[in-house]
């Protein structure tokens, strides 16, 4: 599935991280079963896939960009819009539903003025649902900025959130 | 590597440990990380170098001890205790009693019920080494299973063995693993593919997050011997983006098994060649759905086609593909090391050995138990779980995830086996068990929780499981809000029948499952909202009159 005679796309700007990106497609191949891993890559280097970024796979991996963008919006874990500073995932699994999740989220939203899976209007949070994170003996749980948090009460949502809020 | 560099390296690692006077495990894995287990660890290593123990005393990160509730927990061996909610601060004073007696404030009881009643097979490593160490695994026996098959065994012999000790899979439908692996064994094709199932979607459920945190190189190790038995050469591992610790631990592993030729090519200097490669989901329930999975390796989108074909005739890019779920792969080297029989004398007449369960919800031992399989519900909610919190009364436990169903008081003496869950409305699945207590509405807290889940999640490919789940939820939202007539009840029921009988994949044909049980059993839970929907008719009409 190489298609190394094929002409690849520039990258749409001179940023280093495209070629940060390439180097990692070369490894993973080019062909189009590396498309979801790719698109990890590209998530994982710019936080969020743009369409400039999903017009790059598609030209560099041969796949119609019509197929990029079904893969990249079919799979909840891929983000079309930049994240907020900050990310809260709130797991919203059995365990965490039983214990009352739908309050925190609601504080959650209050308190940093974000709707669920969006970003505050400052940009400061982004606001987001986790079908099942697998924490949950420590029911409620929620992801600050990549770690988990369990137990949750009103008490640390506020605390950690204002700790996000005054600290920047 | 040989048979005999394998066992230096056991007996290195295992005198390296007898010159030690005491070894303290703190658990690593994501949940206690969660709570200070990081720091838990830091403060015990400084501790250590402040009194000058090095050469006496060591400390490892070690897998899931198993009561989540309570972490982070210690193990300290020789002696074999085990400390509950240690904090960073509690660092010296247990480096100061470990010499006398424990610290009583932190100890635990290692005879209570909830450690007592556990068979452990999947879990025996687990807390018990540092999962990103290949040598602790291979002290623990680790890879003597896959020498065994490779130097000693035929294709046929490792797969009658599977098949003889009833191994069944742990994803959840049981289907029987030697007939699986027989069918990919005798496909005819030049390449083969083995791929393991590491997308646990169900909420509820995390049993092989921990195992992928805590004993790697296990499933790695299961589905060499796996590769080796059905004739495959590559594999995957499809795990979700979700368990980002898991993912770590497992490149890791991978990497050390690949240096040490554990895995890669000519393993222990055979024929015989294994290369696995990690692929990463992107948070897609019906990619736990097997075709759904594969086209998702693919690189396409996770949506399931009709079977058959079979994935173990028709699977990865059209090659015979043997898939199995993280649990059942990690049964195959302690089954292969201790022989079909002693596997087979576990359990029940139809479901061998044991299960890993998570518990969750209304439950004092939150956590996760390795139990023999034809134990009770029972048993395991008030013995091992210990019960419900003091103020809250049983109402339920829901089995299965959303393709699972609730069990009711009456049913909790039923033993615990693949058909006897089926028989009262609910099933295995991949072992997250939830209890219910009073203070739930089955109808909104339950039932409708599990049907969003479904249409949620569902890929929109057949019609019955797209557009029959939006309706379910419809009527299940009415109901929930009191404005739903007997006519829509009925109308519910039909729905899932027809969802239940038409969809294409277990997602949609599983989707009414917590509908019908909550039907069965809490059908009060249903007249409750219909009556209040009548009343509140009755007074608008009589406020008009």
């Amino acid at each position: 599935m190489q298609h190394v005679d094929v002409k690849q796309p520039e990258p749409p700007t001179d940023d280093n991280r495209w070629k940060l990106l390439q180097g990692k497609m070369r490894k993973l191949g080019i062909g189009r079963s590396s498309l979801i891993e790719t698109l990890h890559n590209v998530q994982d280097i710019f936080g969020y896939l743009d369409e400039s970024a999903l017009k790059f796979v598609a030209g560099t991996l041969h796949v119609p960009l019509s197929r990029v963008y079904g893969v990249a919006t079919f799979y909840h874990f891929f983000n079309l819009r930049p994240q907020g500073e900050h990310t809260c995932v709130v797991c919203t699994g059995t365990a965490c539903h039983i214990k009352g999740v739908d309050k925190l989220i609601d504080q959650i939203g209050e308190v940093a003025n974000v709707e669920p899976d969006e970003t505050s209007p400052d940009g400061k949070v982004s606001l987001l649902t986790a079908r099942c994170i697998g924490a949950c003996g420590l029911a409620p749980a929620a992801v600050f900025d990549g770690e988990v948090v369990g137990k949750l009460d009103e008490e640390t949502v506020t605390g950690k959130l204002k700790g996000w809020l005054d600290n920047d | 590597m040989t048979r005999e560099e394998l066992q230096e390296i056991a007996e290195n690692e295992l005198e390296a440990r007898e010159e030690l006077d005491h070894l303290i495990f703190v658990c690593n894995a994501a949940s206690c990380q969660s709570s200070q287990g990081l720091q838990l660890i830091e403060s015990l290593k400084s501790g250590i170098e402040e009194k000058e123990l090095g050469d006496t005393v060591e400390v490892k990160g070690a897998g899931c001890m198993g009561l989540c509730a309570a972490g982070p927990l210690v193990l300290i061996e020789p002696d074999g205790i085990l400390y509950t909610q240690v904090k960073p601060e509690d660092a010296g004073e247990i480096l100061n009693h470990l010499e006398s007696e424990a610290v009583e404030r932190l100890k635990t009881d290692l005879e209570m019920p909830f450690f007592g009643k556990q068979v452990k097979i999947v879990l025996e490593n687990s807390g018990k080494i540092d999962p990103e160490k290949i040598e602790d695994y291979i002290a623990m026996e680790g890879y003597t299973a896959l020498n065994r098959v490779i130097t000693e065994m035929s294709p046929g012999e490792v797969i009658d063995v599977i098949s003889d000790s009833g191994l069944r899979g742990r994803g959840g439908a049981g289907y029987p693993t030697g007939l699986k692996w027989s069918t990919v064994g005798i496909a005819e094709d030049v390449q083969k593919y083995v791929v393991c199932n590491a997308d646990e979607g169900d909420p509820g459920a995390f049993m092989d997050r921990s195992v992928l945190e805590s004993d790697p190189h296990r499933v790695l190790e299961g589905m060499a011997i796996a590769g080796y038995a059905v004739g495959a050469d590559k594999g995957y591992i499809y795990v979700r983006a979700e368990y980002p610790l898991a993912i770590e631990r497992l490149r890791e592993a991978i990497k050390r098994a690949r240096r040490l030729n554990l895995l890669g090519n000519n393993i222990f200097g055979s024929q015989f060649s294994f290369n696995l490669e990690i692929r990463l989901g992107a948070g897609a329930f019906v990619c736990g759905e097997e075709t759904a999975l594969l086209a998702s390796i693919e690189g396409r989108q996770g949506r399931p086609r009709p079977r058959p074909p079979y994935p173990a005739e028709y699977g990865l890019w059209g090659h015979p593909t043997l898939i199995n779920n993280v649990e059942t792969f990690a049964n195959v080297a302690p089954i292969i090391r201790n022989g079909a029989e002693w596997f087979a004398s576990i359990g029940t007449e139809n479901s061998k050995g044991t299960k890993v369960f998570a518990m969750a919800g209304s439950i004092n031992n939150t956590g996760l138990i390795e139990v023999p399989m034809g134990i009770t519900l029972r048993d395991i909610i008030y013995d091992l779980g210990g019960g419900l919190p003091e103020d809250l009364k049983f109402k339920a436990v829901q089995t299965g995830g959303p393709s699972g169903g609730c069990v009711p008081e009456e049913h909790l003496d039923m033993p615990v086996d693949y058909e006897s869950l089926k028989e009262v409305g609910t099933m295995m699945g991949s072992g997250g068990m939830i209890v219910v207590d009073a203070s739930s509405d089955m109808v909104s807290d339950v039932a409708k929780y599990f049907v969003e889940f479904c249409k949620s999640e569902s890929c929109g490919k057949c019609v019955p499981c797209r557009v029959g789940t939006a309706q379910m939820y419809d009527l299940l939202d009415k109901i929930s809000k009191d404005e739903a007539t007997q006519r829509d009840l009925d109308l519910l029921v039909d729905l899932c029948d027809v969802v239940r009988n038409t969809s294409l994949c277990g997602l949609g044909q599983a989707a009414p499952q917590p509908v019908l049980s909550t039907l069965e059993y809490f059908k009060e839970d249903y007249d409750a909202h219909l009556q209040k929907a009548t009343d509140k008719l009755t007074h608008a009409v009589q406020r008009e009159e």
